[in-house]
């Protein structure tokens, strides 16, 4: 029985910097993970519906634009209303510290702020994926 | 839950699981497969190929789009390579398709091709049959870009379509074997592009040397715009046409009991390789005679013959 983690990487919302997120997915990739990359400005019903038809085990999103503590919690409930109770969400981007907890509190199993290394990236999912 | 059942009763997270079950070779995957294929056979699939870049996964949009105009639900499968080296993956057909997402007669799955070298992954045909079963009127399977002999695409599809773009190569390009040569029908995309009108020459000619004056269908050649939409409505219906053109004259039949066999023989081989394989492991066995035909004691061909000797009496 073979298990590869399989990764959704996501740009929610309309701001149109995706070179941290290409980063991510390409380190992501160098793990060994299998990256579904859907580009810029998803809607969190797109993520979500594109999360159930790729079946990933992980979601994970960047925001630069601010729009993190509406954008993310909808993500994380709409997947949960799709019956997927074992995806592992985190987010990334310029999000102030003090957001952190409301956000961990919404869903999100971990926030990544500016300054984190790709690898400190690949260590938590590999720790926390189901 | 039992996924297969819930499959056939339209569950979309099903037939999600369903995929990742076979593609991942749980334990109940087999069970799966054999729920399921009783519903399978329905579909039309349609396999898309050429060189990346070529626009496959924009014109697979734009025809998904225009079969949903007319009714029919749709399936798609898209391939990209899986690194070698780290066994990651970036898929990334689904940026083209962004608009599909929402529609819910549309399932998009993508999948690495995890070592398998023919232009699909090992388990294409199988996410196929599974969105057959599942309901869905039209499968597309997009392979990853090719080069020139990625050509499993034909056994797995009804009706295949090439997608070139213009400025790729000169005319002896066109008559190499491989990836030309399993065209039902071609689209030159990019077509506002220079170089369209020769490459439409080209294959022509490459046509016609094929002794296609005979044959019952000489593939097609149509020129597509498919960011702009342009040429797309003909393309289907060119497409659609094959796929009448195959009901018609019995091809379809003798191409399905053609790709029955080898999913069978497949399967056979696999079982037997598995079985056999056990067996002479769990005796130890095998490491000696690794030994034995490394040290030229014996030929493996010998070998072989011996176990099967023994083994299938």
């Amino acid at each position: 029985m073979e298990k590869r983690v399989r990764v959704l990487v996501a740009k929610p919302g309309l701001d149109g910097h995706d070179r941290g997120a290409k980063v991510v997915a390409r380190a992501l990739r160098d793990a060994g993970f299998e990256v579904i990359y859907t580009g810029l400005r998803q809607t969190p019903e797109q993520i979500a519906e594109a999360a159930l038809q790729e079946d990933v085990n992980v979601i994970a999103m960047s925001i630069l634009s601010g729009a993190h503590p509406h954008l993310f919690p909808k993500v994380v409930n709409l997947v949960k209303e799709k019956g997927m109770d074992d995806v592992l969400i985190i987010g990334g981007g310029v999000i102030p510290d003090s957001d952190i907890p409301a956000l961990k509190a919404a869903g999100l199993a971990e926030v990544f702020t500016p300054g984190t290394t790709t690898s400190a990236i690949v260590e938590f999912i590999k720790a926390n994926v189901k | 839950m039992d996924i297969a059942k819930e499959v056939l009763n339209g569950s979309r997270l099903a037939l999600s699981r369903a995929i990742t079950a076979v593609e991942n070779e749980h334990d109940d995957a087999v069970d799966i497969m054999k729920k399921l294929y009783p519903h399978t056979g329905r579909a039309f699939v349609l396999g898309i190929t050429g060189p990346p870049g070529a626009g496959k996964s924009t014109l697979t949009d734009k025809l998904a789009k225009e079969f949903r105009n007319r009714g029919k639900t749709v399936g798609i499968v898209a391939v990209d390579p899986t690194s070698p080296f780290s066994g990651g993956a970036i898929l990334g057909d689904r940026i083209r398709m962004n608009e599909l997402t929402l529609d819910e007669g549309v399932f998009i799955r993508s999948m690495g091709t995890r070592g398998s070298l023919g232009g699909l992954s090992r388990k294409t045909a199988e996410a196929v049959k599974i969105m057959d079963a599942f309901g869905k009127d039209v499968i597309f399977i997009e392979t990853v870009g090719v080069g020139q002999s990625e050509v499993d695409i034909v056994s797995a599809a009804d009706t295949t379509l090439v997608v070139l773009v213009p400025g790729l190569g000169d005319d002896i390009q066109a008559i190499k074997a491989g990836i030309l040569e399993i065209g039902d029908v071609f689209a030159i995309n990019k077509a506002d592009r220079e170089g369209a009108d020769k490459l439409n020459i080209e294959l022509n000619m490459m046509l016609d040397l094929d002794g296609n004056m005979n044959k019952q269908w000489r593939p097609p050649i149509k020129q597509t715009i498919a960011h702009q939409n342009e040429g797309v409505i003909e393309l289907l219906e060119t497409l659609e046409e094959h796929y009448e053109q195959l009901k018609s004259t019995g091809q379809l039949t003798t191409r399905r009991t053609e790709r029955t066999k080898n999913e069978l023989l497949n399967i056979l081989k696999n079982e037997i390789g598995n079985y056999v394989l056990g067996k002479i492991t769990e005796s130890g066995q095998f490491d000696k005679l690794v030994k034995d035909v490394e040290g030229r004691m014996d030929d493996p061909y010998s070998v072989v013959n011996n176990i099967i000797k023994d083994m299938l009496k």
